[in-house]
């Protein structure tokens, strides 16, 4: 499906969960969703447990979970909670300065 | 089953809760050492082991090196790893802070005995999206503690937390589950927390912590600073009430239990010279006892100094060493001015017998005078201690924390052995026994002399006279003495 591509993807996620808790799944569901459909093809997101590797919560400074971290653009942001307020996360993310405003075209 | 034998008319449930309750009390209540010198005395043992211990304080109060001494001694002194989780501090600030401590924590990470984390929440760079917990806290303790088999953990201050998210209904249960998972995990888990104004703590950190709460305070009266420290409650445990004046130092943190001696030391019955063979004449015994008390008064000039250093050179020619406190004169300006008597003390300075440590009383809190004293004892181990003049410690306390030092100064003579001479300058117009630092420590010598001047037909006299000498009859009128360039004379009575 995703177009193959050398340019690095616009953005770079990723996400923080521990274990498989509700809020966990949760998080996992509504961060593909919105990438999905807002970020088709300009994304890479990771997602990482953070019980499957613990070293990773001290270098990230994870403390809360779930926890989505964009690298790329910047600034650089950090989301916690299940992301299952659509419309912050988006703000968050800015996608309107950076997509939707291009008509998918980036730069 | 001596309970059943001794009481058979008791029921037989009352017999199993007494055996129950006898049976807890063998195993006890298990305590961890501090590794705060003197707290452990006031704690009966120091903190309970395996459960969250509150440490609270205003700004600067030392919280933060409590903590730090708690884990480094932890782990040097008991061997008991331990991790540093640091709100505020970063892993080198923290270490950095503490070096001039001698605490060196980047070896004890490095021996893999300790792991600092420094946990940053900055609330510019986080949106909240939905529900949430601190998950991501619990693992990255748990793993911390796991890698290195923490016994000790310290979260300094936890209460940061609170700036950087907002919801706080969850993060209160999530820092109560905190506290509970740390208590199953079974590590002594010391939290400090910023004082607030109606509150031990800022967030009320004291209404999940009930197991021993321990407020550090900081205060400054008329200039000078003291640390207090006070056990607010410690549950399952007796321990002191009271206020302790804690001290930092080059040394970390030792706290001074005031009131933790008792009175059960020996007595010696041994007798030594005043210095002054015609003075130990007057005691029935010839002399004080070993290890006593003894009060030296006098308006100025009354020789004061002079019978203090006859004292400390008996002890010299004993080959016991004095340690000598001098608060109005240096060491240099002593030994001349001795000299001029025919005493010289130069010798005994010399071969080690003999030390003068000479400070301002206004160069530091009473503590740290206390503190000074102590260590040099410790280092010195003087068999003879001097304090010339005590009455120039009250310039710099009320009389009541003079007094309360001069108690714990005396009992840890006591304890020692260690024969103590204080001088006091009392005013001449004043009646002697009201002056406030006879009032303070009269009671507490064994052996009181009083000196006197009195100017009599364009003549000055001068006197002497036993007020009292405990365990022992003595001369009980004035006698009249000279100082010339041989010294005290003391003239016989010719009336």
């Amino acid at each position: 499906m995703r177009k193959k591509s050398t340019i690095t993807p616009l953005y770079v996620l990723k996400l923080y969960i521990a274990g498989a808790s509700p809020n966990s799944v949760r998080a996992i569901n509504n961060t593909k969703n919105i990438c999905e459909k807002y970020l088709k093809g300009k994304y890479q997101l990771d997602i990482i447990d953070v019980h499957q590797q613990p070293s990773i919560a001290k270098s990230e400074q994870v403390v809360a979970v779930p926890l989505l971290i964009k690298f790329s653009p910047e600034p650089i942001k950090r989301l916690i909670g299940n992301m299952s307020d659509t419309e912050k996360v988006l703000k968050a993310l800015a996608v309107d300065e950076n997509v939707m405003n291009n008509n998918g075209e980036y730069r | 089953m001596d309970i059943e034998k001794k009481n058979p008319q008791l029921p037989l449930f009352i017999i199993k809760l007494e055996i129950k309750m006898k049976n807890q009390k063998k195993n006890g209540f298990i305590k961890t050492p501090s590794g705060i010198s003197g707290l452990d005395e006031i704690t009966n043992g120091g903190f309970p082991k395996g459960r969250p211990i509150l440490i609270c304080g205003s700004a600067g109060c030392g919280k933060t090196l409590f903590a730090t001494q708690f884990i480094v001694k932890g782990i040097t002194d008991f061997n008991e790893p331990g991790v540093f989780m640091s709100f505020e501090e970063t892993s080198k600030d923290l270490a950095q802070n503490v070096s001039s401590l001698g605490f060196d924590l980047n070896k004890l990470i490095a021996q893999d005995k300790l792991r600092i984390d420094h946990v940053r929440v900055e609330r510019s760079e986080i949106e909240e999206t939905g529900e949430y917990d601190l998950e991501g806290l619990f693992i990255r303790l748990g793993h911390a503690i796991d890698s290195i088999g923490a016994k000790r953990v310290v979260l300094d201050t936890i209460e940061s937390l609170f700036a950087g998210i907002n919801n706080t209904g969850l993060l209160r249960a999530e820092i109560r589950r905190l506290f509970q998972w740390l208590r199953d995990k079974g590590v002594t888990t010391v939290i400090t927390g910023e004082r607030g104004e109606n509150t031990l703590t800022r967030q009320g950190l004291e209404e999940y912590i009930s197991d021993c709460v321990i407020l550090l305070d900081f205060r400054v009266i008329d200039q000078i600073a003291t640390r207090r420290l006070r056990i607010v409650k410690y549950r399952g445990s007796t321990h002191g009430t009271n206020e302790y004046p804690f001290l930092i130092d080059a040394n970390g943190i030792s706290v001074m239990p005031i009131t933790s001696l008792k009175l059960d030391y020996k007595s010696a019955t041994e007798i030594i010279s005043t210095g002054l063979p015609p003075l130990d004449a007057f005691f029935q015994k010839g002399g004080y006892y070993r290890g006593g008390n003894i009060l030296v008064t006098g308006s100025a000039g009354t020789a004061k100094t002079i019978l203090s250093t006859y004292f400390a050179l008996s002890s010299c020619k004993r080959k016991e060493r004095v340690l000598y406190f001098s608060f109005e004169e240096s060491p240099d300006q002593l030994v001349r001015n001795m000299q001029s008597i025919g005493i010289n003390i130069e010798p005994y300075i010399k071969s080690n017998l003999l030390l003068i440590h000479a400070s301002r009383p206004t160069l530091q809190g009473l503590e740290m005078h206390l503190l000074v004293l102590l260590r040099l004892v410790n280092e010195f181990k003087p068999k003879t201690i001097i304090i010339d003049p005590i009455s120039s410690l009250i310039t710099i306390g009320s009389t009541s924390e003079v007094r309360a030092m001069l108690v714990r100064l005396m009992d840890i003579f006591k304890v020692n052995q260690i024969n103590a001479l204080f001088t006091s300058l009392t005013n001449p117009k004043q009646n002697e026994y009201s002056d406030p630092t006879v009032d303070a420590i009269s009671s507490l010598a064994d052996t009181w002399i009083n000196l006197k001047n009195e100017t009599k037909e364009n003549e000055r006299i001068r006197s002497l006279l036993i007020v009292k000498s405990r365990g022992m009859s003595h001369r009980n009128n004035e006698c009249d003495f000279v100082i010339n360039d041989k010294g005290i004379q003391l003239l016989p009575k010719n009336k």
